[in-house]
């Protein structure tokens, strides 16, 4: 059995399709009680990732344990403690919303009361109480998705799996979210595995992320980790004067990666962390006007994006 | 299981009997279909709709037809829709989703032949009764049950692998209707193929028909019986959820 303060636990899993290697030697933990954002660009190997470990796909090798199960041997059991939200809502549209969680409560076995009470508490929190009774092929897509995450919380799963689970809310409704999924994990202990391509979403509220590219994972770290490990290698320059054929020379310099205007400050990237002396003095002896030269703070997005360029 | 089992039927005839087409809910259909079957029919043939053998054939067979649609939509529709992979992640087992999803479509037709023949039965006595209970013939009712019974099973298995291949419902529907129609056709096509062998073997058969009847029937729905359980136990082997996840 897996320590009960990990409650993913994969050694160098793999899934392959034909000469696809979807999924890569991966290895990673995750800890009982955290927000785990797994994160890379589209057919990176997240979706397949989520299958290992809901045994709904059989590794080529490796293995993985969640909540302490072997995902090859006791997937039935893994089922039974998760619940999933996957790549579609996956609800029944010529049902209720009612009816829908109403199945899965029953899937789960919970009791007539324990249903009803749990319909109104999941219902409630979302919004949607008031409309529980309206067939859902009417509803937004907004509305769908927030009456899925219920769904996936109906029995309450001490881990739960979300693949972009706030793709077509509305910055309201993806707060929300993002507020009930953090006091999940804090009050209630529950693991919460989510696959996002919103990397604001993931720094704001994962305790740990991994990053995988082409089935392999490339990275794992909590954000700040990722980012430093990025450094802070970029500068901005706030002033006047910054001519194209200084931004040409800039850009040619071997250490620059990346030069850009952005709001009319400059913004210079380095392959590694820089002093802004160097800079300075080039700026000044161009005639440029500089009133402030601030290091650049790596967002988790500049972190992930330089990751997947090494990669490259 | 059985728990679970039920928990499958319920959702799919809900989703079935009681979404909203066109305006009208699904059990307007099955109302349709007695309505015609268990009234206007009766009505129209007077007393004899309950010992002609040939009334049997009208509210057994309609309904078998009927589970067609519904075992198109089991799983192709559940792919069709996204839904497929969110029930394969819940905690219910292969066993349970295929036995839910066979039994709601048989006891579907099945129901809907039992509602037929009742219906049958009021309608003949309320227009045809005279004062005296009129009913079935019991061997012919009883067997009638049963036979719709075997048939739809065998229906809904072939249905669930044709379901199982399909993508779309629509394409599980053409399939289904091209497998049953071949299937019933197959002696039709033996006949013609073969007149001469066929008429004798009828008439060789035909003595030993009306001598043993109740052991040729019940024979035949030892025959039934066997193949039902083949088929159940084939589509069992075939139904893993880690193979219709990459479908």
């Amino acid at each position: 059995m897996t320590e009960n303060h990990i409650s993913i636990q994969t050694q160098d899993l793999h899934c392959q399709f034909g000469d696809l290697h979807a999924v890569d030697g991966i290895t990673f933990e995750v800890e009982t009680g955290t927000i785990f954002g797994f994160l890379g660009p589209n057919g990176a190997g997240k979706t397949t990732t989520i299958r290992l470990l809901l045994g709904l796909l059989e590794p080529s090798a490796g293995s993985a344990r969640v909540l302490g199960f072997d995902t090859h041997t006791q997937a039935d059991q893994i089922r039974l403690n998760c619940g999933a939200l996957l790549e579609h809502s996956g609800l029944y549209e010529r049902l209720s919303a009612e009816d829908n969680l109403d199945l899965f409560g029953r899937i789960w076995h919970l009791s007539s009361e324990q249903r009803t009470q749990r319909i109104q508490n999941l219902l409630e929190n979302m919004g949607l109480y008031e409309r529980r009774k309206e067939i859902v092929q009417t509803w937004s897509h907004g509305m769908k998705q927030k009456l899925a995450v219920a769904r996936t919380l109906m029995h309450d799963p001490k881990l739960v799996f979300l693949d972009e689970p706030t793709a077509g809310l509305d910055p309201l409704a993806s707060s929300g979210l993002r507020e009930d999924l953090v006091q999940m994990a804090r009050r209630h202990g529950v693991t919460v595995f989510l696959t996002t391509h919103n990397l604001a979403e993931a720094e704001k509220i994962c305790d740990r992320v991994g990053v995988i590219n082409k089935g392999k994972l490339i990275s794992v770290g909590s954000p700040d980790e990722l980012r430093l490990k990025q450094g802070t290698n970029s500068l901005l320059v706030v002033g006047r004067g910054f001519e194209q054929s200084i931004l040409n020379e800039l850009k040619a310099m071997p250490d620059v990666t990346a030069v850009e205007i952005q709001d009319h400050h400059l913004v210079v990237h380095f392959k590694q962390e820089t002093e802004s002396g160097k800079l300075v003095q080039f700026l000044a002896g161009k005639g440029v006007m500089i009133d402030e030269v601030r290091k650049g703070k790596a967002s988790l997005e500049d972190a992930f994006l330089a990751l997947l360029e090494e990669e490259e | 299981m059985i728990q679970d089992i039920i928990t499958i039927i319920r959702k799919e005839w809900k989703e079935v009997i009681f979404h909203r087409t066109s305006g009208r809910q699904g059990w307007v259909s099955i109302l349709i279909i007695v309505g015609i079957v268990g009234i206007y029919l009766p009505y129209m043939s007077g007393a004899e709709w309950l010992s002609d053998p040939i009334s049997l054939l009208t509210w057994a067979w309609l309904p078998i037809i009927m589970t067609s649609g519904m075992v198109a939509d089991a799983f192709a529709g559940e792919r069709e829709r996204h839904t497929l992979e969110t029930l394969l992640s819940t905690r219910l087992s292969d066993t349970a989703i295929l036995l839910g999803k066979v039994a709601a479509s048989v006891l579907y037709a099945w129901m809907i032949s039992l509602l037929s023949a009742l219906a049958g039965v009021i309608t003949v006595n309320v227009a045809f009764g005279e004062g005296t209970f009129l009913f079935y013939d019991p061997v012919l009712f009883f067997g009638g049950l049963l036979a719709v019974l075997l048939v739809a099973i065998l229906m809904s298995t072939i249905g669930v692998f044709v379901s199982l291949k399909a993508s779309t419902v629509r394409q599980a529907y053409q399939k289904l209707s091209l497998s049953t129609t071949a299937i019933w056709f197959i002696p039709f096509i033996l006949i013609q193929a073969f007149p001469n062998q066929s008429m004798d073997l009828l008439q060789n058969l035909a003595p030993a028909l009306e001598k043993n009847l109740t052991v040729v029937v019940l024979a035949v729905f030892a025959v039934l019986l066997l193949v039902d359980v083949l088929m159940l136990l084939l589509a069992k082997k075939r139904f893993k959820r880690t193979r219709l996840i990459l479908e």
